[in-house]
């Protein structure tokens, strides 16, 4: 079986779980609605301050949201010991990878559709520069996010306490790409500023930590 | 090497009298800035050691990932350590020093949100060490380690977008860099100590680290002859 078989076959298996229990996804949305809530409580924007602060907040409570996901990605596996099974077969550890990265992609991006509507709602939020430039950078954002966290989720997942693990090692390195993902977006919600350089560094982060995740991965899964 | 300790102690100490001394009461008084520029011989040395600590670190754990030697991880857990403490002492004199020339503690500048953001990373490596389990430690530290230092011109990238504040470089930048002789003698001295005293730091803690390892290993020794 090749990689991409191997790939399609896990991320399958993955979507059909979440598709009959819908863990993640609802404990995301339901946690990304609280957060919006009380972003709203604690704030209490207009119109025109929301427009500078919403990318802030979108950014956040979807950062927060995705280690809710990013936490159940490798649970799941230990239970009746797959991961060891996995391990022991001959299938290429990054088919595993990439499957719950497209898998935990999948997932935020559905959350985001989902909350988008409630910020426009809430915050009575309106796009003064192009629309398609957000989506592109909520793409790029959200697989920066990703690839590093499902690589951090299976670090943590060997230490003690690793609920708590993950936000501490996911978030330092994620500094930069939260950054450029929060300029983007207030750049382009306001229209005052070109996002093209946070959209370029965002390509790069990207490019970079998927080759980084790849190379290394199959050490972290193998570490004794 | 025991007999050795003692003696690089004494000189360590004695040099860094040595720098104070120096630092503090020959070298000549800054035009503009006055007795506060003192600060600069130990900010700059400290985040020069920072630095060359976390690149130490980065080159010991790709040899970790490489040769999979013990002491190769030693080090890198020494290195990340030491480095740690030299950049939380060059953030804690910078802002004694921006206090009174620049009228605040501190500001979001490109180079002062990048060593924040460079010391953050490596107390996370920290964190990491102290909360995995046994014999993944090595495995999981290293592979984090090159998440990090990765990561820092990255950093660099991102946060330069916004105003930079900090001093402009004062070796090499440009045509009004470059330090009185006076200056530029006592701060080359302080740099050389700096340098020797992290060295001295990695090596006590390197060797403190390889002690844990065979305590470790001796612990599984005994437990599998309590086994069999």
């Amino acid at each position: 079986m090749s990689t991409a078989s191997i790939t399609r076959a896990t991320l399958t298996k993955d979507l059909r779980m979440e598709w009959r229990s819908k863990d993640a996804i609802n404990s995301m949305l339901f946690f990304a609605l609280l957060v919006v809530v009380i972003f709203s409580f604690a704030f209490n924007p207009t119109a025109e301050e929301s427009r500078q602060i919403a990318g802030g907040l979108i950014w956040v409570a979807f950062l927060f949201a995705t280690v809710v996901a990013l936490n159940q990605t490798w649970a799941r596996e230990l239970r009746n010991q797959v991961l060891d099974a996995y391990r022991v077969s001959p299938a290429p550890p990054n088919a595993l990878f990439l499957a719950k990265t497209f898998g935990n992609f999948l997932f935020v991006i559905v959350l985001e559709c989902l909350m988008t509507p409630l910020f426009v709602v809430f915050y009575e939020l309106r796009s003064v520069g192009p629309v398609w430039q957000l989506i592109v950078v909520t793409l790029l954002g959200t697989w920066a996010l990703v690839v590093n966290g499902t690589f951090f989720a299976a670090l943590s997942i060997r230490t003690r306490s690793r609920e708590i693990m993950l936000p501490l090692i996911l978030f330092p390195i994620s500094i930069p790409a939260l950054l450029a993902m929060v300029d983007a977006t207030t750049s382009v919600l306001t229209g005052e500023a070109s996002p093209d350089f946070w959209i370029k560094l965002l390509a790069v982060y990207d490019i970079v930590f998927t080759l980084v995740c790849l190379l290394l991965f199959e050490t972290v899964l193998n570490a004794e | 090497m025991k007999k050795l300790a003692p003696i690089s102690i004494l000189v360590t100490v004695a040099l860094l009298g040595i720098t104070s001394y120096f630092a503090l009461v020959v070298a000549p008084t800054e035009a503009t800035m006055g007795d506060v520029q003192r600060i600069f011989y130990y900010h700059v040395s400290s985040g020069w050691v920072g630095m060359l600590c976390f690149f130490v670190n980065f080159v010991a754990s790709i040899l970790y990932l490489w040769k999979r030697s013990p002491a190769s991880d030693a080090l890198a857990a020494a290195s990340a350590e030491v480095g740690v403490v030299f950049t939380g002492v060059l953030l804690l004199l910078g802002m004694l020093w921006a206090r009174p020339v620049w009228g605040i503690w501190w500001t979001w500048d490109a180079r002062l949100t990048t060593t924040l953001v460079l010391w953050l990373i490596y107390v996370s490596y920290l964190v990491l060490r102290r909360f995995s389990a046994g014999g993944q430690t090595q495995v999981l530290a290293a592979a984090f380690a090159v998440f990090g230092f990765v990561d820092v011109p990255i950093v660099y990238m991102s946060i330069r977008w916004f105003r930079t504040q900090h001093p402009a470089p004062v070796i090499g930048g440009g045509e009004n860099s470059g330090m009185a002789p006076g200056i530029a003698h006592v701060f080359l001295f302080t740099l050389v100590v700096f340098t020797l005293l992290g060295a001295w730091f990695i090596w006590l803690r390197y060797k403190l680290a390889t002690e844990e390892q065979a305590l470790e290993s001796a612990h599984t020794q005994a437990a599998l002859k309590g086994v069999a």
